[in-house]
């Protein structure tokens, strides 16, 4: 006891290593949210310009449909609408999510319900390499193959928001299968067995035990899904056809916040308006990103699985 | 505590016939349960008495709960799981291939360890198997969660707030609630696996009273939790060791005069 009452005071080595190894990671973390902080400010500081340098009314930015930056209509406003590509963004990230949820949940079910065994060995690692293909390379199929698709299917160049659609979809695939197969396997045995025991069938028991219980990880999986679609840029770019028009179908070329951000970034210079409103589409997406990552913090407050 | 090696012969056995005046309800012949290569289950032939309970004892391991999950198929579900045999119920083989395993599961309910409600309301955690069942009358559904509730005592405790989550209640009326839900069905034997062992003792004694006033419409098969639950509250007693039944009779009969050294040791605490 003496011995140990001596030594409690002193600093040890271990004691060291302890605060050495706090102050690691608290300068980590700070780091991060630093840099978080840091570029938060930064888009937002430059796409706030659009409005208070260049006078550009925040009515005209989101409602105007004209996007001819550089240039200004007939009473001096510039063409800064930035409607065409809000609406090009919003649909494709809708409709691929649309499309992606009934295979993705029915993937899921496949491989935790029906045959875990196959979802295991066949399924898992079909999606780990999907996860794995770079933008580029789907963009580059896109081109190749879904876009003449659609100018078979339908006519036109193809280009335009069907085949955004149809890219994103098979991209945001993996993401919303693997978050949906997590899940379903969140749902706890005993559901299940409950439903068994009263003489309930498979089929029962997954749509009405499984999937209600997983309700709010798959919605999680699905905004996931929405978000991975509302920031991919380069594949989008490569088959929407990237006119900065309001698309008046699917068929037609339109554009996204992503894909009229990279077209264009290269080619202005840092503090004109041509610059400073690609700052505000940045701004969009930066806070779009920021709803979509509130609205599964929500979900998954609300609905976490008790008992 | 010092840990006595087991000398115990459990080669004997002695299983009872049920009396004269008792009638079966469902039986089991020759069951083998396997696992993969391992067989849980040697061969048990029991036949468990209608309007009774009968209690499943034995030291843990001994496969009380998979003997008893085999009675309703729900191994059927285990991966790997394999079941032969005979199950009598009815004058039918239940472990029969052709068998509509949903329509026994219907007759043979079942409550589990960790009472699993649903987390939905009171009201649709008993209604949900029935409207599965294709009953969608509301009056029927009404009648049919009230009675349930009734049967398993917890109608008084529930009634003004049958549309709250069932997650609220607490341990011992959420299992009750298990049991009011497998009663709706109607079912004709009920089997428990260890229903009160994550029960504090008084929703135990809430649960137990409940089981005792269950007997008179329904035929009970329970795992219970220790051995004096069993000798409280069953009628019949099967002492399962490794897979086999060493001794079946009535419970009276099995706590103070057990007909073979196996089960004095085990009931007597000497091992287990």
């Amino acid at each position: 006891m003496e011995q140990i009452k001596d030594t409690q005071p002193t600093r040890s080595t271990k004691r060291n290593q302890e605060r050495f190894g706090k102050t690691i990671s608290l300068i980590a973390t700070l780091l991060i949210v630093l840099v978080v902080l840091s570029i938060l400010f930064f888009v937002l500081s430059r796409g706030l310009r659009t409005f208070t340098q260049h006078d550009v009314s925040v009515l005209d930015f989101f409602a105007g449909t004209e996007w001819r930056p550089g240039e200004t209509d007939d009473a001096g406003n510039a063409l800064v609408g930035a409607l065409p590509m809000i609406v090009g963004s919003f649909v494709v990230t809708l409709l691929s999510a649309l499309l992606a949820t009934p295979v993705s949940i029915g993937a899921a079910v496949f491989m935790t319900e029906v045959s875990p065994k196959a979802g295991k060995k066949i399924l898992q690692p079909a999606i780990e390499l999907l996860v794995g293909i770079p933008s580029v390379v789907y963009g580059f199929i896109g081109l190749t193959v879904v876009v003449p698709f659609v100018r078979q299917l339908v006519g036109g160049t193809g280009f335009g928001m069907l085949a955004g659609t149809l890219v994103l979809f098979v991209m945001i695939l993996p993401t919303t299968t693997s978050m949906a197969v997590d899940a379903l396997n969140a749902v706890p045995r005993h559901y299940r067995e409950a439903s068994f025991a009263m003489g309930g069938t498979r089929w029962q028991t997954i749509y009405r035990v499984v999937l209600r219980a997983a309700m709010p990880g798959l919605l999680t999986a699905i905004v996931f899904g929405m978000a991975r679609a509302f920031g991919e840029a380069l594949a989008v770019q490569m088959v929407i056809g990237n006119a900065p028009v309001l698309p008046d179908s699917f068929t037609t070329p339109a554009s996204t916040l992503t894909s009229i951000l990279t077209m264009n970034m290269g080619n202005t210079v840092f503090g004109t308006l041509e610059n400073d409103v690609l700052w505000s589409l940045a701004s969009i997406l930066l806070v779009m990103s920021l709803v979509f990552n509130i609205v599964t913090r929500w979900i998954g407050k609300k609905g976490a699985i008790k008992g | 505590m010092a840990v006595r090696p087991i000398e115990t012969d459990v080669t004997k056995t002695s299983i009872k016939k049920l009396p004269e005046n008792l009638t079966g309800v469902i039986s089991t012949e020759d069951l083998h349960v396997y696992y993969g290569d391992f067989e849980a289950i040697k061969g048990v032939s029991l036949e468990f008495p209608k309007n009774q309970i009968t209690a499943l004892i034995g030291p843990s391991g001994s496969a009380k709960s998979t003997y008893l999950r085999s009675l309703n198929r729900m191994n059927d579900e285990i991966k790997g799981a394999k079941v032969t045999g005979k199950i009598l119920y009815k004058g039918r083989d239940i472990n029969a291939s052709d068998v509509d395993v949903y329509s026994v599961r219907k007759q043979i309910g079942m409550v589990f360890q960790r009472p699993n409600p649903f987390s939905k309301s009171i009201y649709e955690n008993i209604a949900f198997a029935l409207k599965r069942h294709g009953i969608k009358d509301k009056n029927v559904l009404d009648e049919a969660v009230e009675t349930s509730l009734k049967q398993a005592a917890l109608w008084d405790q529930v009634k003004d707030r049958l549309h709250e989550s069932a997650i609220g209640m607490s341990g011992g009326q959420q299992q009750r609630l298990c049991i009011a839900r497998a009663i709706a069905l109607k079912p004709d034997v009920l089997l428990l696996d260890e229903p009160a062992s994550a029960l504090d003792p008084i929703s135990t004694a809430q649960v137990e009273e409940t089981l005792l006033e269950l007997k008179e419409n329904y035929s009970i098969v329970i795992v219970p939790h220790n051995m004096q639950q069993a000798s409280r509250i069953s009628d019949y007693t099967a002492f399962f060791h490794l897979g086999n039944v060493l001794e079946y009779d009535e419970t009276r009969t099995v706590f103070t005069r057990p007909a073979i050294q196996a089960t004095e040791d085990y009931v007597s605490g000497h091992y287990g």
